[in-house]
């Protein structure tokens, strides 16, 4: 690793960039393919005759409706709706599931969990976890793996082996690309790392670190924990606090299911209507080219994405922030992704987000996008 | 007899942006391309069976944000990867290099002088500045500085207002870079000599001029335009090579409601009445427009599409001095394997970025010595890249393609372009390459070599040249081609020109594609 650009994620280390420039990388993802190491995610194994009570009655997500083979991406919630953490469900038995979050769970999953016949056993240290995303990762993955991917569809899981490793490989992903992550036993996850750089350098291949990682998940519209939101576990204030409703994430709430975690808070809140949402901004670059022209300079924008809490206006009144923000290479924009207030959130309302130029606060236009910005046709054929 | 508001003639990346602005703007638009596939000069042609290669032009350069934009090109494909780095091999068994990490960068020039390595951080400030101040003109209308017409003399006034504001040290520096010759304007800031052959070597790609020779500094610039747009820069490869930009703007401009042919030979301009009426094709076809665009270089514009009886005489005249002289060649291998570098041997990042055959500034000179006396240099310059290192798409996996720009060959080569001198040619890239890298003849399983003849046969460019006439500074700006008609007007009315053979010139910038649009809509589309 050339960069030596380290970061830390949940007690682990893992890299920002493996080279001096993320630039590669981050290509890497949307032209051929990038190999992540997302090992330091929080893993559990849920398994007994209560495990699909235990996780329906947790998430908002209906996972009375996710099939063997399914993996299903949800919140969850406190009572009062706020969310806690987000993650995969991935329905490996009739009576198993794993779970992956961003933060830990176990104790919340134990609670939900308390009477119910269910063994929950966190996994997280011994599983590792490796991303392959790009539109030639299916290529690459297939001269190792040895069951047929062509039939693997979009958020769902196949039990294999890659060079005689046993190995969980499903199809999903954090950039909003066709991807896939790969479930291996951590003491041999190294080989595997090897054998897809190996079978991968002649498709382009490329280890990619988080900086790469951010823009992609920028340019998809993925929500961050701890970027984009607040766990409502981790808030100090309830404004810190946001409901799936906020962040956009409406489609992950299962309003027929039975009781869950939030139900009876989010049900209320549907009605009334939320008072933010989560939606995307493009920031108009030549209002921004603008700014910067008046003091003689192009537009300067930090090379990799960030993730600073940035004021949104609507003529002089605020009415949101931007939580996280990047260029986009391929899309050609500079994005953003903002919480902003009923009923400034409708796409194509033009607002003003702020910039400082030369120590100068200013603001440059954008206009409310829908999300995701990219969403390539190859992520779900 | 079919009518459309404008017919443009070439398909061509400048010819399609034109296209894509005038449907924008609810024209009915017909583009017209004589090959069976649209692009020009920016064409990629699977050559060999699995290896595709940009034929002719092979990086992308400067296109201009406003067009990205304009048109949405991104959702229609557009995809620039990033080419970071440049490495030149040299005669002593070490390299040079230049990294997509600055600190890097100088760290290895300090390698071999510590003195340079520290000058050309100031070098990039002051041709940062340079670019700066040279960019607004790319978006500029010409004036013409002998008009009285209110709205030369407000462009001529806009002009010389921008240079003053420079300030005495900027437009000082300025002058310099127009006047002088790269190698005697890097010689004031440099001492390693393979640095400053490969800087100067930007200033004489696409002319007839050595990096000894006046004017060439001036060219260093457009190296330097890229890189102020900041994070937008629209310099690199794209996806599928130069075709699929051509491609890209061809699908925004259907978007649109632009209608593209291909296969279609436009013969001659009708002209009725003194004004531009429609076409003629070669298969006999008549189609009738409001506005004919010719996207051809300046000399078929006006000497070949219409009867050039239509043209006044000094108009012709300025055409017969326009110089085309093309001067560089082409040489498109497809590799078995990697090149291994004797500099840097095995597999490395290098291999993903230019290298660049210019050791020394004598070599370059040389290499233009040939040239002067009607020879191909026997020791060309060549920048070369590796598009399959880029986009895995461009090879099948594991073989690779090689894309070698060389100059000189020119166009009134000694003898002829005949096949023996063409393979003659050939070898000598190879051989030549074969200096810095012995296994590349045992790697190379096809090899297609193109001269100024053929880039004249194939994509129609006068001379070979591949920027549709040279770009040299008493033919640019508003002597583009010709003093008087660099507003892409013609004498004939409702007859336009647009192409790199107008200003700002060559490259794939689409900047002239945009400008004749615009000043076309502007006129009333007429």
């Amino acid at each position: 690793m050339q960069g030596q650009a380290w970061r830390r994620w949940a007690g682990y280390t893992v890299a920002s960039a493996y080279e001096l420039v993320h630039d590669r990388e981050y290509a890497a993802v949307r032209n051929a393919a990038a190999l992540f190491d997302v090992s330091p995610l929080y893993k559990y194994l849920i398994s007994g005759p209560d495990a699909t009570r235990l996780l329906d009655r947790m998430v908002t997500r209906d996972v009375t409706k996710c099939k063997v083979g399914q993996v299903m991406y949800t919140p969850w919630c406190d009572l009062h709706g706020k969310v806690i953490d987000d993650g995969t469900i991935s329905r490996l038995a009739a009576d198993r599931y794993r779970l992956t979050s961003a933060e830990p769970n176990l104790r919340w999953l134990s609670m939900n969990g308390a009477g119910m016949n269910v063994a929950i056993e966190e996994i997280s240290g011994r599983l590792g976890a490796l991303a392959l995303q790009g539109p030639l990762s299916r290529t690459i993955l297939q001269q190792v793996a040895a069951a047929d991917l062509a039939g693997l569809k979009y958020f769902r899981l196949v039990e294999t082996s890659i060079r005689g490793v046993p190995v969980t490989i499903s199809r999903t992903g954090y950039t909003g690309d066709l991807g896939y992550e790969i479930w291996i036993p951590a003491e041999q996850a190294v080989p595997v790392w090897d054998a897809l750089i190996e079978a991968g350098t002649p498709y382009g291949i490329t280890p990619a670190g988080i900086w790469a990682l951010d823009m992609a998940r920028i340019e998809a519209g993925l929500v961050m924990l701890d970027v984009d939101y607040h766990s409502s576990h981790h808030a100090l204030i309830e404004a810190q606090k946001s409901s799936p409703l906020e962040l956009s994430l409406d489609w992950t709430v299962g309003w027929d299911k039975g009781p869950y975690n939030g139900r009876r808070a989010l049900r209320a809140e549907r009605a009334r209507g939320p008072e933010w949402r989560f939606v995307g901004l493009s920031i108009d670059w030549v209002s921004l080219e603008r700014l910067y022209a008046a003091v003689g300079l192009p537009p300067q924008i930090p090379s990799v994405a960030w993730r600073v809490s940035t004021p949104v206006y609507r003529h002089t009144k605020q009415i949101g922030y931007a939580s996280s923000g990047s260029w986009s290479p391929l899309l050609k924009q500079y994005l953003a992704l903002a919480h902003l207030r009923a009923p400034h959130f409708e796409p194509g309302t033009e607002v003003g987000i702020e910039v400082t130029v030369e120590h100068q606060r200013l603001q440059a236009r954008a206009r409310v996008t829908p999300l995701p910005f990219f969403d390539p046709e190859r992520k779900k054929s | 007899m079919k009518h459309y508001d404008a017919i443009i003639v070439g398909g061509g990346h400048n010819g399609l942006v034109s296209a894509g602005y005038l449907a924008r703007a609810g024209k009915k638009v017909l583009v017209l391309e004589r090959r069976p596939l649209v692009g020009g000069a920016a064409v990629t042609e699977e050559i060999f069976p699995g290896f595709k290669f940009s034929v002719f032009s092979y990086v992308v350069s400067l296109l201009r944000p406003e067009i990205i934009r304009d048109l949405e090109l991104p959702r229609h494909g557009l995809q620039i990867l990033p080419l970071e780095s440049t490495v030149v091999p040299l005669d002593n068994g070490d390299y040079l290099g230049s990294w997509a990490d600055p600190d890097l960068t100088r760290r290895e020039l300090a390698r071999h002088s510590a003195k340079d390595a520290e000058a050309a951080t100031l070098f990039g400030r002051l041709m940062h500045h340079m670019a700066m101040a040279v960019k607004p003109i790319l978006g500029m209308l010409p004036p013409d500085p002998t008009s009285l017409a209110p709205s030369d003399l407000k462009g001529m006034l806009k002009f010389a207002g921008h240079f003053r504001s420079l300030g005495a040290e900027k437009f000082h520096a300025l002058h310099k870079l127009m006047t002088m010759s790269s190698a005697d304007y890097l010689d004031e800031w440099f001492e390693f000599d393979p640095l400053k052959a490969t800087k100067s070597a930007s200033g004489i790609i696409g002319t007839f001029l050595g990096p000894r020779s006046p004017g060439t500094a001036y060219v260093l610039l457009h190296h330097y335009m890229g890189e102020i747009d900041g994070a937008f820069r629209a310099w690199g490869f794209q996806k599928g090579g130069t075709g699929a930009i051509s491609a890209t703007i061809a699908r925004a401009a259907q978007a649109l409601g632009a209608e593209i042919r291909t296969d279609a030979t436009v013969e001659q301009v009708i002209v009725r009445g003194g004004r531009a009426a429609g076409v003629a094709l070669a298969s006999g076809e008549e189609i009738g427009a409001s506005v004919v665009v010719s996207c051809l270089d300046p000399r078929r514009t006006f000497t070949q599409l219409v009867d050039p009886r239509e043209m006044p005489d000094d108009v012709i005249e300025g055409i017969r001095r326009f110089k085309f002289r093309g001067s560089s060649g082409k040489v498109n291998l497809a590799l078995s394997e990697l090149p291994d570098f004797t500099c840097l041997p095995g597999f490395g990042p290098h291999l993903r970025g230019a290298v660049s055959i210019s050791p020394s500034l004598d070599y370059l000179e040389r290499a233009y010595d040939d040239a002067k006396y009607g020879e191909f240099s026997k020791h060309p310059y060549m920048d070369i890249v590796i598009p399959s290192m880029i986009d895995p798409g461009m090879a099948p996996p594991g073989k690779h393609v090689m894309s070698c720009f060389v100059q000189y060959a020119p166009y009134n080569q000694n003898g002829g372009w005949t096949d023996a001198n063409r393979e003659a040619f050939g070898d000598a890239v190879v051989n030549t390459l074969a200096r810095y890298a012995p296994n590349i003849k045992s790697a190379i399983i096809g090899r297609q070599v193109l001269v100024p003849s053929d880039i004249e046969r194939i994509t129609g460019l006068t001379e070979g040249n591949i920027f549709a006439g040279e770009l040299a500074l008493h033919q640019l700006f508003f002597f583009r081609p010709v003093p008087g008609w660099a507003n892409y007007h013609t004498p004939i009315k409702g007859y336009w020109q647009c192409g790199a053979g107008t200003h700002p010139g060559g490259g794939i910038m689409g900047a002239s594609g945009r400008l004749a649009a615009l000043e076309i809509l502007k006129d009333g589309g007429r």
